[in-house]
């Protein structure tokens, strides 16, 4: 029977997939050691330099991992607190249109992020941005903000908009998975008499788990990589404040330092692979049923 | 009972249409501002313009380039969704119904390629040394060998729920491998291949970072990097506060209306593709 399934029906992707994927990401590996530049056609061993300046805590590069790392943080928590309260609110509270706000809300995820961020370019603007009037006009111009360029709250003005745009895709997928929990459970629990409270904390939660672990994953390999929405909106900055390991590596691209930005990038690829390995595994559905 | 019901009801349905509202806000405020007059549209407020300038439109398709940039995204999207689905099945068919160990190991490594981020440094080095580098064909290229880890794992779980018997049944009547897969699988994994193809064709849509590296040419550019062009010479050149935002929303509605459209017809598929597809993974 094994003729009727050739190998070679895989050649195609094979070799999109060695040439474009898998070849990147190994010369980069090599090349992480060496001097790798724009302005000479040598390339010289430099062992484990690179990884040094990387490294360094008080380098920009390091301010860029911490960067990278607030943002994935952060976006993963709050698009999923946010997300879950949606997607509870448009399953089980919310009877008429629960279809239409889910339509509405998902909408950002598919605008292309540079759209998103030039929009978001004038609304946060200080002056004439409609977050600062809206809040002028509600007797809350206290909060009102410098968010773009204020170097301790640019980051977080950031993550915001990211937020506007990101969570309507994780509801989605929570939406899927909270349908997918049967209604016996819910109805067994309140005839126990358990509250609402109780029913999501007992059932909904621990039956979300493996869906959970599926969002954070990916809220996490795209956090890693975020690029599009801090060039649009800051474009690292202020001064460093905003920049994350894409947007440097694109700079030091552009500066023609290639040892040091495929180095930036190698660590990123073993740090993406190793950190969503350890998440599937710790969010495996375990003791619960 | 009755108007404590009532009242959550009421909270209820004030959440989810304040969450509708913020999400479409921002979206409402580039179609009410891309019909302003320049000095109306100078602070992107929320009020509706006062008459329509649709000759806005007019103006960025033709001083945005747009033509030539819609078209070209449009080569990217469809050219990369056929070419990477296509290939996708094709591996995917086979990986799944051949269960050896070396079947499984590379079923693996490109399912890993989903969580590989991307060196662009080196990537960079592949796309000249392959003559890629700067070329529509090396676009769509990469972008359908980028999307082929998602679309793989997707068919795969998918073909996993179609009885082997039917191909088994139409090889052992005769039909050639190919034949079994173009007549027999292929039908029926329509569902599966129409959700990887809305998908591929949003994500290349609105894909940024890739032609800023590798496209140098703005006769190559798609829409965003043109659209992002526009917005940074307008801003840069007309000096502070005078950059003009009507025209800037008039474009970028242009950028994204194609996507809109799209949602608008292809929701169902997207919004159930979605879920089920990281569900049941």
């Amino acid at each position: 029977m094994r003729r009727a399934y050739p190998t070679w029906f895989a050649a195609g992707a094979l070799a999109l997939y060695v040439v474009f994927i898998l070849l990147p990401s190994l010369f980069g590996l090599g090349f992480a050691f060496t001097d790798w530049n724009s302005y000479s056609s040598e390339v010289n061993w430099v062992g484990l330099d690179n990884f040094a300046t990387i490294f360094d805590p008080n380098g920009t590069y390091f301010g860029a991992i911490e960067n990278t790392v607030i943002f994935t943080v952060a976006t993963i928590a709050i698009k999923t607190v946010i997300a879950l309260g949606l997607a509870v609110l448009l399953t089980s509270g919310v009877r008429r249109f629960a279809y239409l706000y889910r339509a509405l809300i998902y909408l950002p995820a598919v605008l292309p992020m540079v759209a998103v961020g030039i929009v978001f370019k004038s609304v946060l603007n200080p002056d004439t941005g409609m977050l600062n009037l809206a809040l002028r006009s509600a007797g809350l111009g206290f909060l009102a903000q410098q968010w773009l360029t204020d170097i301790s709250l640019a980051l977080w003005s950031v993550i915001g908009v990211d937020t506007w745009k990101g969570v309507g895709y994780i509801m989605v997928i929570l939406i899927a998975g909270v349908v997918a929990i049967p209604r016996d459970y819910y109805e067994a629990a309140s005839i126990d008499g358990a509250t609402g409270w109780q029913a999501f904390r007992y059932i909904t939660l621990p039956l979300l788990r493996p869906v959970l672990a599926v969002t954070t994953v990916l809220n996490l390999l795209y956090g890693l990589r975020v690029f599009d929405i801090v060039y649009v909106l800051t474009n690292g900055g202020p001064g460093y404040a905003t920049s994350t390991v894409y947007t440097t590596v694109f700079d030091s691209f552009g500066l023609g330092q290639w040892g040091v930005a495929t180095a930036l990038s190698s660590v990123f690829v073993v740090v993406g692979l190793a950190l969503s390995f350890v998440v599937v595994r710790l969010m495996r559905p375990s003791e619960v049923d | 009972m009755l108007p404590v019901r009532s009242f959550r009801a009421a909270i209820t349905n004030l959440l989810a249409s304040l969450a509708g509202i913020i999400a479409i806000a921002p979206i409402y405020l580039l179609f009410a501002n891309a019909l302003k007059t320049q000095s109306d549209a100078n602070s992107m407020s929320p009020e509706p313009p006062l008459s329509l300038q649709w000759s806005n439109f007019a103006t960025v398709i033709d001083q945005g380039n747009l033509v030539i940039a819609f078209l070209n995204s449009a080569l990217y999207a469809f050219g990369s969704t056929i070419l990477g689905v296509l290939v996708a099945a094709l591996a995917a068919y086979v990986l799944a119904r051949r269960r050896t160990r070396w079947h499984q190991i590379l079923y693996l490594s490109l399912i890993m390629g989903i969580a590989l981020p991307t060196n662009y440094v080196t990537l960079t080095k592949v796309m000249q040394m392959t003559g890629m580098i700067n070329t529509q064909i090396g676009m769509i290229v990469l972008y359908a060998a980028m999307q082929l880890p998602f679309n793989v794992f997707l068919i795969y779980a998918f073909i996993g729920t179609v009885p082997r018997e039917l191909d088994e049944a139409a090889y052992l009547d005769g039909a050639s491998p190919i034949r079994t897969f173009r007549s027999v699988i292929l039908p029926i994994l329509t569902p599966v291949l129409v959700t990887c193809g809305i998908l591929n064709i949003l994500n290349v849509w609105s894909d940024f970072i890739n032609p800023l590296y590798f496209l140098n040419n703005s006769d190559n550019w798609p829409m965003t990097l043109s659209v992002y062009n526009f917005f940074s010479q307008g801003t840069s050149f007309s000096g502070a506060g005078g950059s003009n935002w009507a025209l800037v929303s008039a474009d970028v509605v242009l950028s994204i209306l194609p996507v809109i459209i799209i949602y608008i017809i292809a929701q169902r598929w997207i919004l159930s593709g979605l879920g089920s597809g990281a569900v049941k993974g």
